[in-house]
């Protein structure tokens, strides 16, 4: 691979390239004894640790206040974020996280609470998930709403348990689910995890479930089908509700992944198209900030034939207020998923997000979310090669075939949109589509982003068809860091420091 | 609306460009009888910022806050002082706003304080490795299960009653719906259960809490060797992630897995979530652990730098083959972590732990002088077990309409057994001041006479 190096003028000193700065480890700034806390002193006690006290030192580093600050801030700065730019991840929603939200969240009387405290001391706590579960409910016409799941893939495993729990209900568990071949990786993971078998199921050449291809699949073993709608290739399975009516007719369940439930809310509601069940992400839809890689909140939505089996805890509604249900005797609750009820901060964040756009404005933001992906799309056809024809939903798919015969990769080109100021699109996803790209720009890109993006995307497009092939293989150029030795990081893990052998040896 | 960028001038010119005529027209492969025609009728419209504040506000008048009243209450779930840096660095939108590390040229950020985040929780569990984050404690060690029955191919796993109820429930729900049993002894302040009587050679793992559920601190060096002359792992729970600042980390008792909570550091109760599991282990599990793992590398030029890694063993790559379907996981509770624990580094952990220990200690000293109460956890770190004279959840109530959140009923936990019904669980962490312990002790006396 030649990597061009950057020009000599550009070297520094420092290492440092003004305002992006080099930052050491956090424990390699360490001094003995240092420490950011004034805590008080530690009065007089009797010790009753019965003889387990720590014998040596943890070995964590010492630092003051203004250092830890500097540090975080300058790793904060070595980061790509929606607050920044374009961020056109696809399949994850990436749409602006309102600050209102975060403001919320932190109230007192909100944050400070404990989960254990006496439901008599909590009710306007239990009355908030309770609005948030009206709004899921109504927006998805479901009758209930199990709240516990952490994220997308935790919703999953809820959905898959549930319909596990109401089908040995019958007597018979069942052993294969249908997962089409286009499913993110958490789909078949989450079944397998449950105890089923996948079974893989084509696409057709429209980019959605090869409708033949199901039905022949199906059989009194088939526990159900776990199906993204609208799916990952950005579309919308226009056959859904055959597909639900198939599934009900084996006496199988329709798990619905509601990845992309931001395409469509306000618009379509998952019970009218035959779901039984769908983890909603509140971290994409309802723009719970993703955190660097979370925390999240996957919510489930369950028709009235798996509502029976919704895991616990779940918040009621009597004549003394509202009641939390923990324990479940002798009920058909399936179980726990996770520790205390939820995620209570993503709850509040989301709700507030959710008020804030009212339905008036959630059927907007779906709409402009399709809008913004179609216009990425029609600006982009000429020049790219969409993966299928017509319109899309939320996100624009293109396959690799406009870099046919210039040694360009999709990861090249990702990389050289870095440089351009852009975070890359989704890549090399869904399976489905030959050295995929899959843009998602959500509604909250204005126009004119959006056609300074599709002018950086066509320019280097033309670059690459030009033969350049070199300058995308040595993107990007501009970054931190170069690109990253993935190979040696797999075969010779280093996943913690390790104090320098002379210290070690000194010691 | 304020979140939205287009005008409906953009949007006209927009659909021109894409050649159809309204928005509702690109939802044409929506079966028409499901498509809506109007917004939802019987949902409210938009609000404002003053509107939408005032509607969350209303919520949280309704509750009494840990913040705002002495406050006892552990259980898994702890109410520790987090430093102002903490929350204001979390908010940095570079951090806030950033999605899961997958392009490591613009995320390095990320990749450094996880990296730097694994070597401190594999420092203060006293393991070789830890990964990137869990959802919680009890998931985490539910992970930690079936990674003992992956490694061992066995199928049954001995669960000490000494366990967090919520963590022993996550693991049973799994157990039910995957096939592995579940053997466990009933749950009890005085401990004595013989977990080496129910480990036989299907057995995969043993799983305890340190300090156990009831607060009491135990020694697990003989029975990692046991377990391991029997070919099971030893698997540690730790709800309250402070004490190993005090204790003997598991990892040096032999332990082959430990799962954590790490609520405790940097991050506010919040009802129960989002919290932050730890998950540790040794070396040669390495490729049969659960979650992303950040590890250092080389760019091209060279230079130290930081990717996500192994990854091999996840669900993008592997699929149904995967150790685990996590994907999104906690990592910004994580960063909130990690930067608690910089800030406190080894003096200040070292104190805060001491601090906690002697609140507790002092406060058991107090409360079981009280007539009617004693003490059934004579080893504990900063939360206890009482035994009361009356049933603890009445107790409770009781103290709640004084505004003082005493203490966690047991009956709480596991409800329906009357051996359980008059033990009450209490916390004091360094936020308990002397009077907060003064006011739980009046009103306790007042309450059992
Ligand atoms: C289609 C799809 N399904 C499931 C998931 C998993 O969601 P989470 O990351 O919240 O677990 C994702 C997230 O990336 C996704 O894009």
């Amino acid at each position: 691979m030649t990597t061009p190096s950057m020009p000599q003028a550009g070297a520094t000193l420092s290492g440092n390239k003004a305002l992006q700065i080099e930052e050491p480890l956090i424990f390699e700034q360490d001094a003995a004894g240092r420490t950011a806390v004034d805590l008080p002193a530690v009065p007089q006690h009797q010790e009753r640790l019965g003889g387990l006290k720590r014998k040596q030192a943890v070995g964590l580093p010492g630092l003051s206040e203004p250092q830890v600050v500097r540090h975080y801030t300058k790793l904060s700065q070595k980061n790509f974020a929606i607050d920044m730019n374009v961020y056109p991840l696809g399949s994850c929603t990436m749409k602006h996280n309102p600050r209102l939200n975060e403001k919320v969240a932190r109230l007192p009387g909100i944050a400070d609470l404990h989960p254990l405290q006496p439901v008599s001391t909590v009710q306007g706590a239990l009355a908030l998930i309770d609005r948030l579960a009206h709004w899921l409910k109504t927006l998805t016409n479901m009758p209930a709403v199990a709240m516990s799941p952490a994220a997308g893939a935790h919703g999953e495993l809820c959905g898959i348990m549930t319909i596990r729990a109401a089908l040995l209900a019958k007597g018979d568990a069942r052993k294969r689910i249908l997962v089409p071949e286009s499913a993110h990786g958490t789909n078949p993971a989450t079944a397998a995890a449950c105890g089923y078998e996948v079974d893989p199921v084509p696409a057709d050449d429209r980019g959605r479930v090869d409708l033949a291809a199901f039905k022949a699949k199906l059989g009194p073993d088939v526990a159900g089908t776990m199906i993204t709608n609208p799916n990952t290739c950005g579309l919308f399975e226009n056959d859904i509700i055959d597909i639900a009516d198939a599934i009900h007719g084996v006496g199988g369940y329709f798990y619905c992944d509601g990845a992309n439930f931001n395409a469509i809310v306000g618009r379509v509601r998952p019970g009218d198209l035959g779901v039984d069940a769908m983890h909603i992400n509140l971290h994409k839809t309802f723009s719970t900030p993703h955190g660097g890689g979370g925390p999240g909140a996957g919510p489930v939505v369950l028709s009235a034939a798996l509502a029976p089996y919704a895991p616990l805890p779940y918040v009621t509604h009597g004549p003394n207020g509202f009641d939390l249900k923990e324990q479940d005797d002798g009920g058909t609750a399936f179980g726990r998923l996770k520790g205390f009820h939820g995620q209570m901060g993503m709850f509040t964040r989301a709700l507030s997000y959710i008020l804030s756009h009212g339905s008036d404005g959630l059927r907007q933001a779906s709409g402009d979310a399709v809008l913004n992906a179609n216009y990425i799309l029609a600006g982009l056809k000429e020049t790219l090669t969409p993966a299928f024809s017509g319109t899309c939903m939320h996100e624009a798919l293109f396959n690799d075939d406009f870099l046919q015969g210039t040694d360009v990769t999709t990861l090249d080109f990702a990389k050289a949109m870095i440089d351009e100021g852009y975070h890359p699109m989704t890549m090399y996803f869904p399976l489905v589509v030959h050295g995929a790209l899959l843009m998602e720009p959500t509604e909250t890109e204005s126009k004119d982003g959006l056609d300074r993006y599709v002018e950086v995307v066509k320019g280097l497009a033309e670059r690459a068809k030009a033969g350049d092939t070199a300058y995308f293989e040595g993107a990007p150029y501009h970054t931190p860091r170069r690109r990253l030795d993935e190979t040696l990081a797999a075969r010779q893990p280093i996943l913690k420091w390790k104090p320098p052998v002379e210290k070690q040896a000194a010691e | 609306m304020r979140y939205l960028p287009l005008t409906e001038a953009d949007r006209r010119v927009m659909l021109a460009k894409i050649g159809v005529p309204s928005i509702d027209s690109l939802y044409a492969d929506v079966p028409s009888k499901a498509l809506l025609k109007a917004p939802i009728a019987d949902l409210p419209d938009h609000q404002g910022e003053i509107e939408v504040e005032r509607q969350m506000q209303a919520f949280a008048n309704q509750n009494l806050g840990t913040a705002s009243c002495p406050s006892f209450l552990g259980a898994g779930a702890y109410r520790h002082h987090v430093p102002a840096t903490v929350d204001y660095l979390i908010q940095r939108g570079e951090f806030l706003t950033s999605y899961t590390p997958y392009q490591p040229e613009v995320t390095q950020g990320t990749l450094q304080y996880l990296f730097e985040f694994q070597t401190q929780v594999a420092l203060l569990t006293g393991m070789d490795v830890a990964n990137a984050s869990m959802y919680d404690g009890a998931t985490s060690t539910c992970e930690a299960v079936q990674m003992a029955n992956r490694i061992t191919r066995r199928k049954k796993a001995v669960v000490s009653g000494g366990l967090h109820p919520h963590y022993h429930e996550v693991i049973a729900t799994l157990a039910k719906f995957t096939g592995f049993e579940i053997v466990s002894p009933q749950p009890a302040p005085q401990g004595g259960e013989d977990l080496m009587a129910m480990v036989d050679k299907d057995t995969s793992c043993i799983v305890v809490q340190y300090p156990d559920v009831f607060g009491q601190v135990r020694d697990y060096t003989k029975l990692a060797e046991a377990a391991h002359a029997a070919g099971a792992l030893l698997i540690v729970a730790v709800t309250e992630i402070v004490s190993l600042g005090l204790l003997t980390p598991p990892g040096d008792m032999g332990a082959d897995i430990v799962t954590a909570e790490g609520q405790s550091l940097g991050n506010p109760l919040g009802f129960g979530g989002p919290y932050v599991g730890l998950f540790a282990t040794r070396d040669k599990y390495l490729r049969q652990m659960p979650g992303r793992l950040a590890g250092q590398t080389v760019d091209a030029e060279g230079r130290r730098g930081w990717v996500l890694t192994l990854s091999t063993r996840e669900q993008h790559i592997r699929r149904e083959k995967a150790t685990s379907n996590i994907c999104t996981n906690s990592g910004l509770c994580a960063l909130a972590f990690t930067i608690h624990l910089s800030l406190l580094g080894e003096a200040g952990l070292r104190q805060l732990a001491e601090l906690n220990h002697a609140a507790a200690s002092r406060l058991a000293d107090r409360l079981s002088a009280i007539d009617g109460v004693d003490l059934q956890t004579p080893q504990f770190f900063n939360e206890f077990t009482l035994k009361l004279s009356k049933p603890a959840a009445k107790v409770v109530e009781e103290l709640a309409q004084r505004r003082i959140l005493g203490g966690v009923p047991v009956s709480r936990l596991w409800p329906g057994r009357p051996e359980l019904e008059n033990l009450l669980l209490v916390a004091a962490t360094e936020t308990v001041t002397d009077d907060d312990m003064a006011a739980l002790e009046t009103a306790l006396k007042e309450v059992l006479r």
